[in-house]
């Protein structure tokens, strides 16, 4: 709102109308450049500015004996990383949410990106396919999750048919029930939802490329894969870095799918939590633990560090050195 | 005939060896197509089967005796799922039409006025962008009790409506900015007011905003997180909250989670099959900066 303010300070008929381009000669109050803008800022600030920011003001305060509720500093964020009732829980959830988050990176995106190199190498029903493909992605997490936790039921025994016909029996195990593997499994869950997303954005970016650049390259006698490596991958290296970003911002912010299929406890035994189920039960409490707002506020304030972290990481390290491809 | 030849782009390897890779690019995306949709068609496919079939012949399409509706009977006595349906469809309309509302608006006011603060303006909104607004969660539950609208269906629309600002006002300025200047000026000319100008254009802006529509639909419809925490009551439970709910009560009645499930299904399919060439080209456009 301040920089609504700001218009208004600027005395009439100077530089400020000079740059107009449509009506030079209005040269009273622009109120409707603030009637337009109004609505959106408003709204937008109400609704998300400032609950972030009285957020993380509420994540400085906290109860001290004796005094009722006061300022403490970063007294949470310790609290939350080394004391020995939080530290062991947040790591754990941050440890898991990084074992998400790799295992997109390393079978989500590239999965997409050799759909959309398939779909763009101009086969027959390539729009059938790709409508097919991206089904998923429309489901809402809470039906994505739970039908798979249909499919993969050992009392249904849908998995155990299939992995037979494939010659696999033996892998049959209640994946989402074990420790182990129910991280990973709910992992490549959000994998199969999700992959349609980025493939459609590769897709986008392929689609731009110049017939022109890789038909030379055919010519030069290079084959598919040559051309993918030495004319596409480069060309579209800023969507690549895009679906990173997107894909971190996103998995550091998962939270349905894990509440979906396995509660808000994250089972079993808290070896599918990630930090938006920890900040759910931190926030409204759970079992015997009461709900407990600052804390909660605390670890909303690490998860917006890290999300920052990674965006800024993005928008000054990787997308300097990437120059804007013109055609 | 050998310029011919090197004027064609598909020459390395010959005929046989391109029929192969096309086979084998479509034996992977039928595949992966298969993979793609297969845990829906069980969950539909079942939903209308006894109890018994489910178990003995998963993957058979139901027969005449094996067809049957309980679990359909079961929703019907233990959800208020009308409701349910009726609460997203407020709360997704309501949204999306204030977001487009106020972000053409905005949008407007940034592609068509040079003022002081233009970008700063630009760059504040575009924060939203990046920064999701679930982290904002202890705040905003704080501020929707101090305005008295926990439990209301208003709480869900102003808060995604504050959520999908961010990108529509991008995407929606981006457009504006490409708008022929002669047509405004004309009407500017004509004397027209700066109101009555916004109003000329909106429908110039029409592909854009199908694309916002497209793109900010999924996620309000699909939301389980604001739903469970501004809005959980049974009077305002949405579908997905509904389902969830649904299902953790009735997890061992195996004929009414498929039914909860493919009934929560298929308004997104729909939705789905008459938008996904915008969904799909909004997505395309929205990348490309």
């Amino acid at each position: 709102m301040a920089k609504l303010a700001n218009i208004a300070e600027v005395p009439v008929g100077t530089s400020l109308c000079e740059g107009w381009k449509p009506v030079k000669r209005v040269r009273k109050f622009p109120t409707h450049i603030v009637v337009f803008l109004a609505p959106a800022v408003l709204i937008y600030t109400v609704f998300m500015i400032y609950p972030m920011l009285s957020s993380l003001w509420l994540s400085l305060l906290n109860r001290i004996p004796g005094e009722g509720t006061g300022f403490v500093g970063l007294q949470n964020y310790v609290t939350l990383l080394t004391s020995e009732h939080w530290a062991p829980r947040f790591w754990n959830a941050f440890r898991n949410n990084v074992v998400f988050f790799v295992i997109h990176m390393l079978v989500q995106n590239p999965v997409a990106l050799a759909l959309a190199v398939m779909l763009h190498s101009r086969i027959r029903g390539a729009v059938v396919y790709r409508t097919v493909i991206f089904t998923p992605a429309i489901l809402s997490v809470v039906l994505a999750g739970f039908a798979w936790r249909m499919v993969l039921n050992p009392v249904w025994g849908v998995s155990y048919t299939i992995l037979d016909f494939f010659g696999m029996g033996d892998l049959d195990r209640p994946w989402l029930g074990l420790e182990e593997t129910a991280l990973v499994t709910l992992s490549l869950i959000s994998v199969w939802q999700n992959v349609g997303i980025p493939m459609v954005l590769f897709l986008a970016a392929l689609v731009r490329i110049p017939d022109e650049l890789v038909e030379a390259a055919r010519v030069d006698g290079a084959n598919s894969w040559r051309v993918f490596r030495h004319v596409q991958l480069p060309l579209i290296m800023p969507s690549v870095a895009i679906v990173a970003v997107l894909t971190f911002v996103g998995n550091f912010n998962a939270f349905d799918l894990i509440y979906a299929t396995q509660g808000s406890l994250a089972g079993p035994n808290f070896s599918t939590d990630i930090m938006g189920t920890f900040f759910f039960r931190t926030f409204f409490g759970f079992q015997l633990q009461p709900g407990d707002p600052h804390m909660g506020a605390t670890v909303a304030g690490m998860m917006f560090l890290i999300i920052l972290t990674g965006v800024l990481l993005y928008l000054f390290g990787w997308q300097r050195r990437m120059e804007r491809i013109e055609y | 005939m050998a310029l011919a030849e090197a004027t064609r782009p598909r020459i390395a390897g010959g005929r046989n060896w391109t029929w192969w890779r096309g086979a084998l690019v479509h034996a992977a995306l039928l595949a992966y197509s298969a993979l793609a949709i297969f845990p829906v068609l069980l969950v539909l496919v079942n939903s209308f089967k006894t109890r018994r079939a489910i178990f003995a012949n998963p993957y058979s399409l139901p027969t005449a005796e094996t067809f049957d509706l309980v679990g359909y009977r079961t929703l019907a006595q233990h959800a208020n799922f009308p409701l349910y349906f009726l609460n997203s469809l407020i709360v997704t309309a309501g949204a999306l039409f204030l977001i487009l509302l106020v972000s053409s608006m905005a949008a407007h006011a940034l592609a068509e006025y040079e003022f002081r603060g233009n970008t700063l303006m630009s760059l504040y909104l575009a924060i939203g962008i990046m920064v999701p607004i679930r982290l904002g969660t202890v705040g905003l539950l704080n501020l929707i009790s101090s305005l008295k609208l926990v439990d209301t269906l208003w709480a869900l629309i102003l808060v995604y409506t504050a959520q999908g600002i961010p990108l529509a006002v991008f995407v929606l300025t981006q457009h504006m900015r490409q708008l022929p200047r002669e047509l405004k000026d004309a009407a500017r000319i004509d004397g027209a007011s700066e109101y009555r100008i916004y109003r000329l254009i909106l429908p110039l802006a029409r592909p854009a905003l199908g694309t916002v529509a497209a793109i900010s639909l999924l996620p309000i419809w699909n939301d389980l997180w604001f739903a469970l925490i501004l809005a959980p009551s049974e009077r305002t439970k949405t579908v997905i909250l509904g389902t969830q709910v649904f299902l953790g009560q009735f997890v061992n009645d195996w004929n009414a989670v498929l039914a909860a499930l493919s009934l929560s299904i298929v308004p997104a399919v729909v939705l789905y099959v008459i938008f996904s060439r915008q969904l799909i080209r909004g997505l395309m456009a929205g990348s490309i900066k």
